[in-house]
């Protein structure tokens, strides 16, 4: 039982990790409808960015505004150059774009600063503690609270702020919000720079435990079954998704992975959501699709 | 027309809602063979939405369809088809990459024999059907005096040709009851004019039951000897043109505007 | 206009002698090509490009014509070459034509059940499925040394090399022409189906899927017929790829990179059209040697490879920008134009576009 319980919330922490990386993607589709494979290129951007920079004597806020400041620029430039022309533009063309896109800020952020792994000190303590006889990492542990804390935020943001209210107009129906008034253009800016940073910060997290290398931006792949599970249009249901899939995985790699022997993490999410799909195509917290002809 | 022993096509107590809003509501009205039928109403009254259940696009929340004495709860667009239901779009819903020939055989489809093999090893019987396809096809697109064209990609054609190139594809494979969404719509009035021409010459001729969607109420008028009217989802009135014409209720609530057109 | 529809459809036309000629001298040229180049161009070059064209072509009857997208060409190019491997160890009687042709049906199957979730789902929802099948197979053939035959570096080779009907086909003009026989065939079937029913149903399905159904195109049938048959011809160039181009592979020479790589082909190429896919190979083929070449030339030789991959990514991801947004057709469509036809077709494109 001890050790159900021990691998169940070890899951669930490295879950809410998922599901930071896929607020982003998240936030991305309901503002301008792309599912953007570039959001595990566009995390170890970021976090290499910072790196580099506190590894120059950078003081480290300093570094973090100036990543910040070159994650909006980044932004804007995205949105000039390839979401504008592509306007209009069918779904599966915005995904490819994206994949254009990956390769050029992976080739970019290597190209500049290297491909070696750097390390990378947040400062938290990964010593375990103990919860009556079941062990809990403390650094997933603080984790888990960043990744909360980002969700209220964005919450708040989302629900309390006139921009809030313009970009979910934006997400409901971009004709209507343009013709009252919103500038959908800055949307599209203002939500992929948000989406940037929420990268920087699942980069930084996932870039403490693992080391900043390439391998971050693989993280996308490990976004997209929570997606499917928890829906593309719902932030509760990335965060629903992240634990799912972050629980039966740590579950499914004790319990099943011995018959097959080991190692079934790569694809069991993937089987978990194609199992989904099946029953709930929209996700849990997806909103159903009615198609006009 | 001469009253027909059973409905060709009857559309029973049929309810539909999207995310809780009501497109129609208790909906029933008879099609009887061979005739047209036209359904009119405001934009939003629930029109395609019907056309769409009749083609099993969507599942109505209740209610039934009873079409040539079979009753379904829900169609499913393939069976559709296959029954001998027709239908073109609102939007022009061709295959905007492929020429006129293939959007028309593609109408074909349901017909084909040919495994896949025999079409990749180009065997005989795969060359006997694509040939007689090609000429149902060719046969077709005289008729709408679209031979010309019939080696263009679609998109290059103006709209006005490419509701024709619809309306072929639609009957190619000789349907019985056939559901057209606004035919008529984005069309100068000659074109108007030829495309209800057709319409009535492929219900006179090939003794096709239609359905028709159109705004067009002068037209309408002339064109069908049916007539249902929709508002949010319910019948507002079902019955001949003249007796449409004169409804009180229709005019009030839909026709009232139109009343220049129906003079001219 | 009516001469210009005639081109169109890459049927009779004015120019129909001229183009005879240039085809057969293309020909001539093709099969003659083992004894013009040097043995590093045949191996390192013109083997790849056409196993590259092949994987392209079974990803672009998918992608370009029935309009599904994968990630997941890389899976079923190595279904295909671990099942051409198994067949070869374990059933040596098979002649290695048959063996070709019985693991393009294994990996057609494979196609076909992961592509079972199309049915189900729509867009780039699909990629799941097909990143499934990528995660699945790299794992399996890794984990279960009956697959690699209990090599110690997991790797797969044809126990008795490359041979058909007693004829050694291991030298690079073997391997040359065993390619070009298999790519050959895989064309002109492929040209076939795309040009017969099967074909429609691709379009219709990717053009307007709903309205497909409705007027009766069997769609579940349509995307399943596309899956299996894609992954058949991934599925041989698969094994071609293993054992007529690098002669041993792993698991890694059919990674997600692997599969990104057919996918990228066929983007630049030209989505939806057969020739796209030899297009779209000869420019993966040889962008990196150009870039290679240009940065020997401009940096005298020290040019340090982590670098230059960089760099080649970066050009990738812009060229693919640049092909969706200014050229969604591809190198076969701007080819096309080049040679002065057609410019306006693409306007009644984006007129169609805006009225629906």
């Amino acid at each position: 039982m001890n050790m159900f319980l021990e691998t169940l919330i070890g899951g669930l922490l490295a879950g809410t990790m998922y599901s930071l990386v896929a607020i982003g993607f998240v936030l991305i589709y309901k503002a301008s409808g792309v599912f953007n494979y570039a959001q595990g290129s566009i995390l170890l951007f970021a976090a290499l960015t910072f790196v580099s920079l506190t590894d120059q004597g950078v003081p480290v806020l300093v570094a973090l505004a100036i990543t910040v400041v070159v994650l909006a620029l980044m932004a804007v430039g995205i949105e000039r150059l390839i979401l504008r022309p592509l306007v209009n533009r069918s779904p599966m063309t915005l995904f490819m774009a994206t994949l254009g896109l990956a390769y050029i800020v992976e080739g970019t952020a290597q190209g500049l600063m290297g491909s070696q792994v750097r390390a990378l000190d947040l400062g938290i303590e990964d010593l375990p503690i103990f919860l009556g006889d079941i062990m809990i990492s403390q650094f997933d542990l603080t984790a888990a609270a960043v990744a909360l804390v980002l969700v209220v935020a964005l919450s708040l943001l989302f629900n309390k702020t006139r921009l809030g209210v313009e970009l979910r107009g934006v997400a409901d129906d971009t004709r209507a919000a343009l013709s009252i008034g919103i500038d959908v253009n800055r949307i599209w800016q203002i939500v992929w720079t948000i989406a940037g940073l929420v990268g920087l910060v699942a980069g930084l997290l996932w870039g403490a435990r693992q080391g900043v290398q390439f391998s971050l931006s693989l993280v996308v792949l490990k976004a997209l079954p929570v997606l499917i599970i928890g829906g593309f249009t719902s932030i509760a249901g990335a965060i629903v998704g992240g634990l799912v899939v972050g629980a039966t995985e740590s579950l499914a790699e004790t319990y099943i992975g011995p018959f097959l022997g080991g190692g079934i993490t790569p694809w069991f999410a993937y089987a978990l959501a194609l199992a989904f799909l099946f029953i709930r195509p929209a996700g849990l917290f997806g909103e159903q699709k009615i198609e006009r002809v | 027309m001469t009253t027909p022993s059973a409905p060709a096509l009857e559309v029973k107590n049929i309810s539909l809602a999207f995310k809780g809003v009501k497109a129609i509501s208790d909906l029933s009205f008879e099609v009887a063979p061979q005739e047209i039928c036209a359904l009119i109403g405001p934009n939003g009254a629930g029109k395609s939405s019907l056309l769409n259940i009749l083609n099993g696009v969507y599942v109505p929340d209740s209610g039934e369809i009873i079409f040539e004495g079979e009753h379904f709860h829900r169609m499913q667009p393939l069976e559709a088809a296959r029954r001998g239901i027709g239908r073109g779009f609102q939007n022009n819903a061709l295959f905007s990459g492929m020429s006129v020939a293939d959007n028309v055989i593609a109408g074909l489809s349901r017909h084909a024999r040919a495994t896949l093999l025999e079409e990749a090893l180009l065997l005989p019987r795969a060359r006997a059907e694509a040939r007689r396809f090609r000429e149902r096809a060719h046969e077709v697109l005289r008729l709408f005096d679209l031979e010309r064209h019939a080696e263009t990609t679609v998109a290059l054609l103006p709209y006005g040709v490419q509701k024709k190139v619809e309306l072929a594809r639609a009957i190619v494979a000789a349907p019985r009851l056939l559901l057209l969404d606004e035919p008529l719509a984005g069309m100068n009035s000659a074109e108007k004019q030829e495309i209800a021409q057709i319409i009535a010459r492929l219900n006179r001729d090939l003794k096709l039951t239609i359905v028709l969607i159109e705004h067009d109420i002068g037209i309408v008028l002339k064109l069908a000897h049916h007539v249902v009217v929709l508002d949010y989802g319910r019948k507002l009135a079902d019955g001949a043109p003249d007796t449409i014409r004169d409804n009180p209720e229709v005019i009030a609530a839909y026709l009232g505007h139109d009343k220049v057109e129906i003079a001219a | 206009m009516s001469d210009i529809e005639l081109r169109l459809t890459g049927g009779i036309g004015e120019g129909a002698s001229t183009r005879t000629l240039v085809g057969i001298a293309a020909a001539a040229l093709i099969v003659a090509l083992p004894f013009l180049a040097t043995e590093y161009w045949i191996n390192a070059i013109a083997v790849p490009f056409l196993i590259l064209s092949l994987a392209g072509l079974g990803l672009n009857l998918l992608t370009g014509y029935a309009g599904q997208i994968s990630l997941g060409a890389g899976a079923f190019m190595m279904v295909g070459a671990y099942a051409a491997f198994a067949f070869q160890l374990r059933l040596p009687e098979l002649p290695l034509p048959l063996a070709l042709i019985a693991a393009g049906i294994v990996a057609g199957a494979v196609g076909f059940a992961f592509g079972f979730p199309s049915t189900r789902i729509k867009g780039f929802y699909l990629i799941v499925s097909t990143l499934a099948a990528q995660f699945f197979f790299e794992w399996l053939f890794l984990k279960f040394p009956w697959f690699y035959n209990g090599d110690p570096s997991a790797t797969i080779s044809l126990p008795a090399g490359l041979s058909v009907f007693g004829i050694d086909l291991n030298s690079p003009h073997g391997r040359y022409y065993l390619t070009l026989a298999s790519v050959a065939v895989l064309t002109w079937l492929s040209y076939n189906l795309v040009r017969s029913q099967p074909g429609r149903n691709w379009m219709a399905l990717r053009d307007m899927d709903t309205a497909a159904a409705v007027i009766g195109v069997p769609i579940l049938r349509a995307k399943l017929q596309a899956f299996a048959v894609s992954s058949f011809i991934l599925g041989i160039a698969g094994a071609l790829w293993a054992f007529a181009y690098l002669g041993s592979a792993s698991v890694q020479s059919f990674g997600l990179t692997r599969s990104y790589q057919i996918l990228f082909i066929i983007i630049i190429g030209g989505m939806g059209t057969i020739r796209g896919a030899y297009f779209g190979a000869a420019f993966v083929s040889l962008l990196p040697l150009a870039l290679d070449w240009l940065f020997q030339r401009l940096l005298g030789g020290h040019v340090d490879a982590g670098l230059l991959q960089n760099i080649q990514k970066v050009i990738f991801g812009v060229l693919i920008l640049w092909f969706l947004i200014k050229e969604p057709e591809g190198l076969a469509r701007l080819l096309q134009r080049q040679r002065g036809d057609l410019g306006n077709r693409r306007l009644a494109r984006l007129k169609i576009r805006r009225q629906t």
